[in-house]
């Protein structure tokens, strides 16, 4: 049984007189538990693939299933609420709310969530802690580091407990070291058991997944299983 | 609860961009002080000139001449209808007639210039006993005596005068004992009133009362009334006062249909009742003018807010991508403009009272009368009210825009 299922997955934009085809019909599937890296150059339409997985937006043609139900059976509150307690989103910008705390920005998704408010605080601290900024808790964005930020966009994607987590280029505004520590943490969700799908144009990072799925001009160049996963030292537990 | 929750991130966004936040408000601060303002006024004006009419009493009831005036040119057949005479008087008198009258005093208004020795003053000049007027407005002899039904029936020619007459003709000697010449005839000043200033339609202290028949034998040559003045015996008898006087009259003059009376009677409710009408319509004018600045201020807020959305496409696509359906945005922006405008009639209301202290506080010195400081109730909730709903107006179309942003739009916008 697949978690999320890719049937000839079109995307075509129209601007005025122009027709652009992003993707030509793309499929494949990922298990629950799998860690994915979708690779390609940019304007390969991975980010617009990554858009359509995370219910963004959806497809002009084919069939997306997910959990056993296909995408076009959601209406756009449905897919709002999928939105909020199936998937966790982790941007390359990190998206952060400025001049708001870690801890209000890590509680966001509680608050479109049907979680009692007495618990936030508890379910948002865990997350916190889990990315290893529990002594940043009141801090607001400005005051923390380009990886500090990332963790907290990271701790903000787990709160809700998601069954998959899609990760658009999380190292792309990095340097090596943080980049690292990012995907380290990414790594050891990995193996609590989330599914991960991960955005990423370098090599590098996609080989810290267990299966890289190649894209260039809107369709599947390759999907081949990596034979040795980069180790990380996790930091979480 | 959500409302709490979303009332919390309406203010925590507006509390983050203080500066612009005030500005935006301060055409709302503006319109419902102003509001408030006008309204403090009316209300003080109101209860100013209703108080002084009320002083009149509850009780007293007005019979004059002529047709009930529906226009500025029907008081003039009150000035110069001759129906109301001594026999209506009489008439009125009997307890068999109007069994709840305490009493009755007629009245005439004589134009006269007044003269002692060299000086000379233009009056109020009213054949009015000076016994029912200390009674029905308070206001007593304080220098020598008054004179009332006694002096009338016996054509005496003596005068009770108000501070300022006195002032100006006697030059500070003792006006009482001292004759005045009033139409080339004599009266003796028996009685002098103490400064009072304006009582309801005339100044006290210009007053000169001379006893009614004097005034009609000697300065006018008539035999008519221009009002005669009924108390009734309590407030709650006026009604049935007015139409036993009604009766009496009509019966008198020989009147079938009500349409052709040759008189009409008036009670003090009745006159309370349409001047706090003409007031509070005033008001209500004049406030609903100054409410088109909050429609001004509306639009502000509008701009505002679509400024705000466009700015934070980001935090929309966010809110979007963890979960926040169209109608959560559109609650949040919703809220937002409501808590602003609303904080801004709060504001306004607050400066608005404040400015009716500070123009309460004026107009009793510069009126030289007690002006209440009022502060009404229903303007502060109809200002804080009319605040938050322009909120609600203006700031739907913004929320609009900002729900309608698809998320990955919004994400994508640097």
């Amino acid at each position: 049984m697949f978690l999320l299922e890719l049937k000839n997955i079109e995307m075509t934009y129209r601007d005025e007189a122009v027709e652009t085809r992003v993707l030509k019909g793309i499929s494949f599937s990922v298990k629950a538990g799998e860690f994915v890296s979708i690779m390609g150059p940019s304007g390969s339409g991975k980010s617009t693939l990554l858009h359509i997985l995370g219910f963004l937006d959806r497809p002009t043609n084919g069939v997306y299933t997910f959990d056993g139900k296909s995408m076009e059976e959601y209406t756009e509150d449905e897919l709002a609420r999928v939105r909020n307690d199936k998937v966790g989103f982790i941007f390359q910008t990190f998206n952060l709310l400025p001049r708001t705390t870690v801890l209000e920005n890590v509680k966001l998704p509680l608050l479109y969530s049907g979680i009692k408010e007495s618990v936030w605080d508890t379910l948002a601290r865990e997350a916190i802690e889990a990315v290893g900024l529990g002594h940043r808790v009141e801090y607001e964005p400005s005051q923390l580091s380009g990886g500090e930020r990332q963790r907290v966009a990271i701790a903000r994607a787990l709160v809700n407990k998601p069954d998959v987590i899609f990760a658009d280029e999380p190292t792309g505004n990095l340097d090596s070291k943080s980049g690292g520590q990012v995907m380290d943490i990414i790594q050891g969700l990995h193996d609590k058991g989330h599914t991960v799908i991960l955005i990423t144009h370098e090599t590098y990072t996609a080989e810290y997944a267990d299966r890289i799925i190649r894209i260039k001009d809107g369709m599947v160049e390759s999907d081949e299983r990596v034979l040795v996963r980069r180790a990380g030292s996790h930091l979480v537990k | 609860m959500i409302f709490v929750r979303t009332f919390k991130t309406a203010w925590n966004a507006l509390i983050i961009n203080k500066a612009r936040s005030l500005l935006t408000i301060l055409g709302i601060v503006i319109g419902v002080a102003a509001i408030i303002l006008i309204m403090a006024i009316g209300q003080g004006a109101q209860d100013l000139i209703l108080g002084e009419i009320g002083g009149l009493g509850a009780d007293t009831i007005v019979v004059r001449p002529g047709k009930q005036p529906t226009g500025p040119s029907g008081s003039i057949d009150t000035l110069f209808s001759d129906s109301l005479k001594e026999r209506d008087l009489d008439a009125l008198r009997k307890k068999s007639n109007v069994p709840t009258l305490k009493s009755v005093t007629p009245a005439v208004f004589v134009s006269a210039s007044v003269s002692y020795k060299g000086n000379t003053y233009r009056p109020q000049v009213f054949g009015w006993s000076a016994d029912s007027m200390a009674e029905m407005l308070n206001i007593y002899v304080t220098r020598g005596v008054s004179f009332g039904e006694r002096e009338d029936r016996q054509r005496e020619s003596v005068a009770v005068i108000g501070s300022k007459v006195a002032e100006e003709l006697f030059d500070g000697e003792d006006p009482i004992g001292k004759s005045i010449r009033i139409k080339n005839k004599s009266f003796r000043v028996i009685g002098v009133l103490p400064p009072t200033g304006q009582v309801v339609f005339f100044n006290a202290d210009e007053l000169l009362l001379v006893p009614p028949s004097v005034a009609q034998l000697y300065l006018l040559g008539i035999d008519h009334y221009n009002e005669i003045i009924v108390q009734a015996e309590s407030p709650e008898s006026v009604d049935r006062t007015v139409a036993d006087i009604e009766h009496t009259i009509r019966d008198l003059h020989n009147i079938t249909d009500p349409e052709k009376d040759d008189f009409y009677v008036q009670s003090q409710s009745e006159l309370l009742s349409m001047v706090g009408t003409i007031l509070s319509v005033l008001t209500a004018f004049l406030a609903s003018m100054v409410a088109i600045s909050l429609v001004v201020g509306g639009i502000g807020v509008m701009n505002i807010m679509l400024v705000s959305v466009s700015e934070r496409t980001r935090e929309i696509g966010l809110r979007k991508a963890v979960g926040a359906t169209n109608k959560d945005i559109h609650r949040q922006f919703l809220v937002e403009a409501i808590v602003l405008t609303a904080v801004g009639g709060v504001i306004g209301t607050l400066i608005g009272f404040a400015l009716s202290a500070v123009a309460a506080l004026i107009l009793s010195r510069v009126l030289g009368v007690s002006w209440a400081i009022t502060f009404p109730v229903m303007a502060a909730v109809l200002g804080i009210g009319v605040s938050a709903g322009v909120g609600l107006v203006f700031g739907s179309y913004p929320a609009h825009k900002a729900s309608e942003k698809s998320p990955i739009e919004a994400l994508r916008y640097e």
